[in-house]
């Protein structure tokens, strides 16, 4: 596969076209009808707490997010193949894949409040926070990597970053690391078309992002992200490379951001509403939809019933996150060393009979 | 006991952990075949093998991001910046996450990793080569930043490093790795961290320094002694937490404090270690704190970096105008 879609091919992989129909039967993944129905409810979950979300933060009770809308197929896929001992490295647009790694909405909510907390993962192993300074991430991936090969593990790291992040230095230099170690690692980028309000073409003159794989020694694809099967067989075939000791792998999954870059970004700005149309018949949800209705596998009547008992589960979530605990002064210091040194001692402290005298003092205040 | 210089004496320390943790690599810019531009890591390739002890892609964010990679998956990284000045690179690395990944992850994720780099002027090399930038790195909430000033504290705080569970920025004072040496003990030991040194006892002047720069106070020390004039010396050791306890003690009993630093002077090491005297000897200070630092310029090149440089002269002016103050 690695040789047929050789990104000098200028090939992108495909499984299914935009009604759902299988373009060739030889090019499924192997997951059977009960896995890719839960597949599609993960994503449609996903897709539903994304929705509710943006609209909890113009209510004003979450900060700024960064939508998943139209990207759920990677998340997906990635959720399906992706085991207890490997490791997510995600970017942040990656909801789907950290859920399915046991990491809940409710932390997710905890981080967009605005707690550290939401960071702590309680129930997931081997997942490190959302990265938010472009492409860094993607080094740790790599040593991470450097570890399995080290300690002779039969773990992969499933690295992430966005089409902006391919600019980045880290990105060349965690390729090249990689390269040079041959480490299991399957690098991943959501090509959405767009860092924030810049369009892929400005980020780079390569004939695409996948084609970056050949100057660094390893394989590359290019595939239809917003094709679930497609996807999901990249990751398969990426998987069995880094199994033979022949990592790290790199994927461009194509796909487009329905959403905003964050709540705060308008994109009516920098994109066309014929574009958005372009892109809507290429949904991964609804692609994936018409796949399992075809199969007589899922309905209307289902999904409508189901994004109901979904709304509940998220409007459940986010409200334990609105009610969690206060933010404490110590929590401020006490996670910064492996012990907290004197001077840190001192500052929380200080900050602390700060707090004492303000309260005596306001309710001296209020008295008079 | 064997006498050891400091480049041996960070070889001892590296070669004793390699040998007793097998989570230790130490990797970077020709540290593996070569052992080293300054055969720091000698011979550890040698006996160690290229997975443990081995050369990495020339990228500096590279070598640190990696790190924090495999520091969070349980190795105990070493890595080597070849000079001071090439740190910049890796400083999104740095600042980013491995000061703050505790922190980010409420203690779920640690990095134990140290950052080896050779720091400081005086050997007369290209731009880029004389650094001593430990007043940006002490800045940098989460990192914890150490520089030996002998072959004994180099080896013990760098075994302390290499076991911390923090990210740790170690500063080899380069201008002596080969210049002093001493009898070194070939066991494993320990010096705590965040500890200064006081090296010297004295009564009227308090200098504070580290690194390179312990040496050049000590050369000034002769010359006041001559003039009666008594100096207690503290080797910080540790540049972030500073020992505040030991520096109040210190000025308690002196009243006057010098630092003697590399570092620009601006911002710098000197004027966060006289705020800690007057926080915490006011009454006791019988003059303003001095301090001897680097000017607000780029380090000059070989043949105009004596005008930059701190030496025992530049140090005594400063001593004998404190105690006429």
């Amino acid at each position: 596969m690695f040789n047929e879609y050789n990104p000098i091919n200028k090939l992108m992989f495909q499984v299914i076209d935009n009604d759902g129909k299988v373009i060739d039967k030889k090019l499924m993944p192997k997951v059977n009808d009960e896995r890719v129905l839960k597949a599609y409810k993960d994503m449609l979950f996903a897709r539903t707490a994304d929705l509710q979300i943006v609209s909890y933060q113009r209510q004003g009770r979450i900060f700024t997010y960064p939508p998943n809308y139209g990207q759920e197929a990677i998340s997906g896929a990635t959720a399906v193949i992706i085991e207890e001992k490997d490791w997510l490295v995600p970017a942040f647009r990656e909801m789907g894949a950290m859920l399915a790694k046991g990491v809940t909405l409710k932390e997710l909510f905890l981080l967009f409040m605005g707690y550290e907390d939401g960071n702590a993962y309680k129930n997931a192993n081997k997942v490190l926070p959302i990265s938010v300074p472009i492409a860094s991430q993607m080094l740790h991936a790599s040593g991470i990597g450097y570890e399995i090969k080290y300690n002779k593990k039969k773990e992969l790291v499933y690295g992430f970053v966005g089409d902006g992040g391919t600019s980045e230095g880290d990105f060349h230099e965690a390729l090249n690391f990689a390269g040079v170690w041959k480490v299991p690692v399957i690098f991943i980028i959501q090509n959405n078309q767009y860092g924030i309000s810049t369009p892929t073409r400005m980020q780079t003159a390569s004939e695409s992002l996948a084609i970056k794989a050949i100057a660094y020694g390893v394989k590359g694809i290019k595939v239809d992200g917003n094709d679930f099967f497609a996807v999901l067989r990249a990751l398969e075939e990426a998987k069995k490379v880094c199994e033979n000791g022949e990592g790290p792998v790199l994927i461009e999954a194509v796909t487009y951001r329905k959403g905003a870059h964050t709540t705060s970004d308008d994109p009516t700005k920098y994109r066309t509403k014929e574009e958005e149309e372009e892109w809507d018949k290429k949904d991964p949800l609804k692609r994936l939809k018409q796949y399992l209705i075809d199969k007589k596998l899922w309905s209307d009547k289902e999904e409508e019933k189901i994004i109901e008992d979904f709304k509940k589960e998220v409007d459940r979530q986010f409200i334990e996150a609105e009610n969690y605990s206060e933010y404490k002064p110590e929590d401020i210091f006490k996670y910064m060393y492996s012990e907290m040194p004197q001077e840190l001692k001192d500052q929380e402290h200080r900050l602390k009979e700060f707090y004492r005298w303000k309260e005596e003092r306001v309710s001296q205040t209020i008295k008079k | 006991m064997k006498v050891m210089n400091m480049v041996g004496a960070i070889n001892d320390a590296l070669d004793i952990k390699l040998k007793e943790d097998k989570n230790v690599v130490v990797f970077g810019e020709d540290v593996g075949v070569e052992g080293g531009v300054f055969r720091v890591t000698e011979n550890l390739q040698k006996k160690y093998g290229a997975d443990r002890v081995f050369d990495s892609p020339l990228a500096e964010s590279g070598i640190v991001g990696t790190a924090i990679g495999m520091s969070i998956a349980g190795l105990r990284p070493v890595v080597e910046m070849q000079f001071c000045g090439f740190i910049y690179p890796a400083m999104n690395q740095i600042i980013s996450h491995a000061s703050r990944m505790r922190n980010r992850s409420r203690g779920k994720l640690e990095t134990p990793m140290v950052i080896r780099m050779p720091y400081g002027g005086g050997i007369n090399a290209l731009e880029h080569h004389s650094e001593s930038m430990e007043a940006l790195f002490g800045h940098i909430p989460g990192l914890k930043v150490i520089a030996p000033s002998t072959p004994h504290d180099a080896k013990g705080m760098l075994i302390a490093a290499i076991e911390s569970n923090d990210t740790i920025l170690y500063m080899e004072p380069k201008r002596i790795y080969r210049a002093i040496k001493q009898e070194v003990s070939e066991e494993k030991f320990t010096i705590e961290l965040g500890k200064a040194n006081v090296i010297t006892q004295g009564k009227d002047v308090t200098i504070v320094s580290f690194g390179a720069m312990i040496r050049e106070v000590q050369k000034a020390m002769v010359m006041a002694k001559e003039q009666g004039i008594s100096i207690e010396l503290i080797d910080l050791r540790s540049i972030y937490p500073i020992d505040r306890e030991t520096i109040r003690n210190s000025v308690k009993k002196t009243g006057r404090i010098i630092t003697v630093t590399e570092g620009p002077k601006s911002f710098g090491l000197g004027a966060e270690i006289a705020q800690i005297a007057i926080e915490e000897a006011f009454l006791s200070l019988e003059a303003p704190p001095a301090r001897v630092s680097g000017y607000d310029v780029i380090v000059p090149l070989p043949k105009g970096e004596h005008h930059y440089m701190q030496d025992a002269y530049k140090i005594l002016y400063e001593i004998e105008k404190i105690v006429k103050y």
